[in-house]
């Protein structure tokens, strides 16, 4: 269905909703790589007028276009007619004022998730402002739990990744300590493999449900390896709390990261055998990020913060515990600076949150972009303010092993004490038992870690 | 004598380059350790915007007996360059032109600033005179060494596809990390195409000081160009076959 707008004398066409919805994307340098990017502010800003007297209605059509596509599929299953009635008779603009009006509360956002699809939280967001994405990402409360309960109101939970280059045992371990002996590690920790075999994976498990057992820590530990070498290692009785995977928003880019539905649905079933966990918990966890489609030349003419949204559908089937964008890791070809990727991440924590997801962020950059400490700075104090789940914590914010700068553990400890955040009850409990913050934290500390802890071997 | 043992925190140092905080722990990074890093941003970033020292490194190219040429992608400049590798890719056409008058050859020499010309400024030309040197043991003949500006790694198929050439090895400047902004990666292909896909090339990297010897990695790309011009495979293919040993080494 084609679409136009006549504004101040000049007629704009847009031949479909997703050219429209490209044309509407707030600047960034991903789009203009795709050759979806509007041509300039003026094109930009008509197509935002054009988009907001869409009905939502529309959305409920095929947007992407794409015949059998198995994340259309997904979207179109997911799709709650009853608890989308609230809304359905809206357009995009008046979605966006029914979303800042005081009188829609949080409880109401979430009988909505089952009825939005991701194209309709995309097509907001490309209308509204950085305040906007703030204070209504702010009203959403998405709460999960395994060892701990992460997402609840005012607090602010950590991943700590202490990833090395060579996974040497005794190399994570140091990071993983360093990292709690600052509290983070709440919401996981969880190592980036550097290679993807299943005796390196089997250990990484070993190395971190050691270091969780003997220090008592409620949380839970992940090895972000393949969803495949995840299925092997929970064949051979690895310890496997949480399943990690990489998802995007058609079926094409997800055989880019060599997955489907199917192998997805196959590992949550596994890992949910284990009974590892408490009834009822979640039990995945997975990544995503604006420009993964583009980059495997799988976005089919949609802009790249649209297709990141539909990832989300995919997300949303398996109840995860945990999910997170990364936001700048892919490179200033997809986001080029700070402005955008900050713009970025607080369109991705607002989508997933609408969508229901317990969106966390990996506020980062690598160092061919136009972003530097200041950016993240800003974009983790905005995040914190939008009542971001989760953030990813490394040793000084500096990763040695994917070789990009996210945040470091000192960060999250700025938001605790500058916006009062503080981290889930289990494991705030846990500090204060072990003095962790005082100077009498009861932990080994670094220079005695490799004799206290007991790791298996290499 | 005997000297000193390692203290923990030495065998800690050895272990990792992580920036862990010893001793006691305030709120926030330490003055000291917060300069340290924005100082090594700074240097990644000078890293990724500087240009290829022509000048110099066509003195010491001259020096070793190497000839050379130069070409620009069709990037042109680095801020385009940087936001858009697409162009970072292709060979103009009039670039390409200047290369066909080349005399024949088996593999084309290439060294691209890519993501940092200060790593090719340290080890670029050590790197190509060490393999210059190996592959003129095997008889093989050699282009002229093209210097090649806004560069990725793609580029170099066009400029094989230019020369007539079979075999090409890109070594270009890889993305820096805070700890090296001097890593070199070297990329062989054999028989490059107009969409090769990046599954047929075979990859050398972290060439560098503190990291794969220049020696080594000559050694290593000798071995791949050999083996693909016995066997017409390369990338995924090949290493799988030199992994299962059905290969020659």
């Amino acid at each position: 269905m084609a679409y136009h707008i006549d504004l101040n004398g000049t007629r704009y066409n847009f031949p479909s909703l997703k050219g429209l919805l490209a044309r509407a994307s707030p600047e960034r340098s991903g789009d203009a790589l795709a050759g979806l990017a509007a041509d300039g502010p003026l094109e930009r800003i008509a197509a935002q007028h054009c988009l907001a007297d869409v009905p939502l209605s529309d959305f409920l059509a095929d947007v992407l276009e794409v015949e059998g596509d198995g994340v259309t599929a997904l979207i179109m299953a997911q799709h709650d007619t009853r608890a989308f009635a609230p809304v359905a008779s809206l357009t995009v603009g008046g979605f966006r004022d029914w979303l800042l009006d005081p009188a829609t509360t949080g409880q109401t956002l979430a009988r909505l998730a089952p009825g939005l699809t991701p194209e309709m939280v995309a097509a907001v967001s490309k209308i509204m402002r950085a305040q906007d994405l703030i204070a209504v990402a702010a009203k959403v409360e998405v709460v999960t739990r395994f060892r701990s309960t992460i997402g609840l109101r005012g607090r602010l939970s950590t991943r700590n990744q202490p990833n090395h280059p060579t996974d040497d045992s005794r190399g994570i371990a140091l990071s993983a300590l360093d990292g709690l002996l600052m509290g983070a590690g709440d919401a996981v920790i969880g190592v980036n493999p550097a290679t993807d075999s299943l005796p390196d994976y089997i250990r990484i498990c070993e190395v971190l449900d050691a270091i969780r057992t003997q220090l008592e820590i409620p949380t839970q530990t992940c090895c972000l390896g393949h969803v495949t070498t995840a299925l092997a290692a929970m064949e051979a009785r690895a310890p496997v709390d949480l399943v990690f995977q990489s998802v995007a928003g058609s079926d094409k880019a997800n055989a880019g990261f060599g997955v489907t539905l199917s192998l997805l649905d196959e590992a949550a079933e596994a890992v949910a055998s284990l009974n590892r966990a408490p009834p009822g918990a979640n039990l995945m966890y997975f990544e995503t990020g604006q420009g993964a489609a583009l980059s495997a030349d799988a976005h089919h003419g949609m802009d790249q913060q649209t297709m990141e949204a539909r990832a989300y559908a995919v997300a949303r089937r398996y109840r995860p515990l945990l999910v997170n964008t990364v936001v700048g890791f892919i490179g200033p070809e997809y986001l080029a600076d700070g402005k955008q990727i900050t713009r970025a991440g607080l369109e991705d924590h607002f989508c997933g949150k609408l969508l229901g997801l317990p969106m966390g962020v990996d506020v980062c950059y690598t160092n061919h972009a136009w972003a530097d400490q200041d950016d993240m700075d800003i974009l983790l104090t905005a995040l914190a303010t939008a009542g971001v789940n989760f953030v990813i914590t490394v040793p000084g914010g500096d990763d040695i092993m994917l070789n990009y700068q996210s945040l470091s553990f000192h960060d999250a400890a700025y938001i605790r004490d500058t916006l009062g955040r503080p981290p889930a009850p289990e494991f705030a409990e846990w500090m204060a038992r072990h003095g962790i913050g005082t100077p009498d934290a009861d932990l080994p500390p670094l220079d005695a870690a490799l004799s206290h802890l007991r790791l298996p071997a290499a | 004598m005997s000297p000193k043992p390692p203290s923990p925190r030495d065998e800690i140092r050895a272990l990792t380059e992580a920036r862990l905080t010893f001793g006691p722990r305030g709120r926030a990074i330490a003055t000291p350790e917060a300069l340290a890093f924005a100082l090594d941003h700074a240097r990644a970033r000078a890293a990724v915007a500087a240009e290829l020292d022509l000048p110099a490194l066509a003195s010491a190219l001259g020096r070793l007996g190497m000839a050379h040429r130069t070409v620009t992608s069709a990037a042109g400049d680095r801020a385009t360059f940087i936001r858009r590798p697409d162009l970072g890719r292709r060979l103009p056409e009039t670039e390409a032109a200047q290369l066909a008058d080349a005399y024949p050859c088996d593999v084309a020499l290439v060294l691209g600033d890519g993501l940092s010309a200060t790593a090719v400024a340290l080890n670029g030309v050590a790197f190509l005179s060490a393999l210059f040197d190996r592959l003129t043991a095997m008889g093989l003949r050699l282009s002229p060494v093209i210097l090649a500006r806004q560069a990725r790694v793609a580029l170099g198929d066009g400029i094989a596809r230019a020369m007539g050439a079979q075999t090409v090895v890109m070594a270009l400047g890889e993305r820096p990390g805070l700890s090296a902004a001097d890593s070199l990666g070297a990329y062989v292909i054999h028989l490059p195409r107009p969409d090769t896909p990046d599954s047929a090339r075979n990859c050398i990297s972290n060439i560098r000081n503190a990291g794969l010897p220049v020696a080594e990695a000559a050694d290593q790309a000798a071995r791949l160009i050999a083996a693909m011009r016995a066997t017409g495979q390369s990338g995924v293919d090949l290493s799988r076959a030199m992994a299962a040993g059905t290969l020659p080494r």
